[in-house]
């Protein structure tokens, strides 16, 4: 299929936006600006926006951080290389996260989107979310009509395949789900420009899953592991949450909270970041029910705001910690 | 038509020019999509100026976002029936409208054969004339090859 580089002639009623302008490939992108530094190419796009956003709006993910900033700066050196007339073939932007529960595997696939629409590398910028019910078909001729109904609604943006490893079953081998996968290889070869693939899935799991097709995992450019998070990053994503809900902790919860997480590493389950939202979510009820006790009183901007010490220190963990250093 | 010395059929959009390129088709459907149509691709292999009831490829493709979902069914749809006639269809779901926007012809076969005028002879001395297509004297499924 013959790219859509620019525009043949002018389509009447047609709003000369600058979302427009990206609708049509990356035209505004592509023009050549005669730009020699790396400086003046940055001042032109939003690659510079774009990485800093990313430094000041995620916790930790280093790995991350820096393979999205190579992404970005490849973008940037592509355009000194068209100035200067070499050929810029577009890269092969598929990926596939592996990491813990919680580690941020589907909040950085959702800002993954926005950032590649805007640092031009696809049209639209939307992100199709599904998992194996949308790909995989319940009888015979149902997985391909399905399957492609997604990459169709997927095109010009990112489709992010969570828990992918469930596509393939190898305990069941009339399961449709290697249809699905052949059809999503075939798209992801041929169809680079118009889409990219993102697969995310727990890291043994993805594993195996790799193993039993190694197609997949060949044309997929970029792994990205996810690490834990280290307990003070997982402090800043606490505050990060709450301040989000207009919510602080009062004096001495911060250090609480610091000491539940220490508890809470040691059980099991722990799942980073989604632990940390419900264990506020936990608190934020507790808080909610001490100022449900008092009805008589009228409560200040800053007792509805702030998650006390106690709130905190009514957990469980603290008991479940403390019965065990006992015994 | 008579008015058509070529003898292609003109139907919908687009039918007097050239054929559009993918590029072209692209930009069309591009149009459409700004404007909330879902698209679906039609084929026949019975050309007539006034055989709007074509088969459908698929079913009509809601909340796509970009041209090239559509263009991937169009390829195969070409794929298949490589010498039928395919046209893209735009339907708005606008309340109040509800009805095919846009439709254009993306494939035709290779050639036409064109149309012959058919004299009927009625009570008296009227005439009635119809149009006929000479690419649908053989018989359904077979008038592809030639």
């Amino acid at each position: 299929m013959p790219e859509i580089a620019s525009p043949l002639y002018k389509i009447p009623g047609e709003p000369a936006a600058s979302g427009d302008m990206l609708a049509h490939g990356d035209a505004p992108q592509l023009l050549s600006s005669g730009a020699t530094t790396v400086g003046e190419v940055l001042a032109q796009t939003q690659a510079g926006a774009v990485m800093d956003e990313l430094e000041g709006d995620l916790i930790g993910l280093a790995p991350v951080k820096s393979r999205i900033r190579d992404i970005a700066a490849l973008l940037v050196i592509d355009r000194l290389r068209m100035n200067l007339g070499f050929q810029a073939q577009a890269p092969s932007l598929h990926m596939c996260f592996t990491g813990n529960p919680g580690t941020g595997k589907t909040t950085v696939a959702l800002r993954m989107a926005a950032i590649l629409h805007r640092l031009g590398y696809v049209r639209k910028g939307h992100l199709v979310a599904v998992t194996r019910d949308d790909l995989v078909g319940q009888y015979i001729g149902h997985t391909a009509p399905k399957t492609r109904e997604v990459l169709r609604r997927a095109m010009g943006g990112v489709l992010f395949i969570d828990e992918a490893y469930y596509l393939y079953r190898p305990e069941n081998e009339r399961d449709y789900g290697q249809e699905a996968i052949e059809i999503l290889l075939q798209v992801m070869e041929n169809q680079r420009d118009d889409l990219v693939v993102i697969l995310a899935g727990y890291e043994d799991r993805m594993k195996t899953f790799f193993r039993s097709n190694p197609g997949m995992s060949s044309r997929i450019a970029h792994h990205l592991e996810f690490p834990d998070y280290s307990a003070g990053e997982l402090v800043q994503i606490a505050e990060r949450m709450l301040q989000q809900q207009n919510y602080s902790f009062g004096p001495a919860a911060r250090q609480a909270f610091e000491q539940y997480l220490g508890f809470r590493l040691l059980q099991p389950n722990f799942s980073n970041a989604r632990s940390v939202r419900n264990a506020l979510d936990r608190a934020r009820l507790r808080q909610a029910s001490r100022l449900f006790a008092d009805s008589e009183r009228s409560l200040t901007r800053e007792e509805l705001s702030t998650l006390e010490e106690s709130d905190i220190r009514a957990s469980r963990v603290f008991q479940i910690a403390q019965a065990q250093s006992k015994s | 038509m008579m008015s058509n010395p070529t003898g292609r059929v003109t139907q919908g959009q687009f039918s007097f020019l050239a054929d559009l390129s993918d590029a072209e088709i692209s930009l069309q459907v591009e149009y459409g999509l700004r404007r909330g149509y879902a698209w679906s691709v039609e084929y026949s292999d019975d050309p007539h100026p006034r055989n709007t009831y074509w088969e459908m490829f698929g079913m009509p493709m809601f909340d796509l976002r970009d041209a090239a979902g559509v263009l991937l069914e169009l390829d195969r749809c070409r794929k298949s029936f490589p010498r039928h006639y395919i046209r893209l269809m735009a339907f708005d779901s606008t309340r109040g409208i509800e009805s095919i926007a846009m439709s254009f012809i993306v494939n035709r076969p290779p050639s036409e054969p064109g149309f012959s005028l058919v004299r009927q002879e009625s009570s008296g001395r009227t005439l009635r004339y119809t149009v006929h297509s000479y690419a649908t004297d053989a018989p359904e499924g077979q008038r592809a090859d030639d």
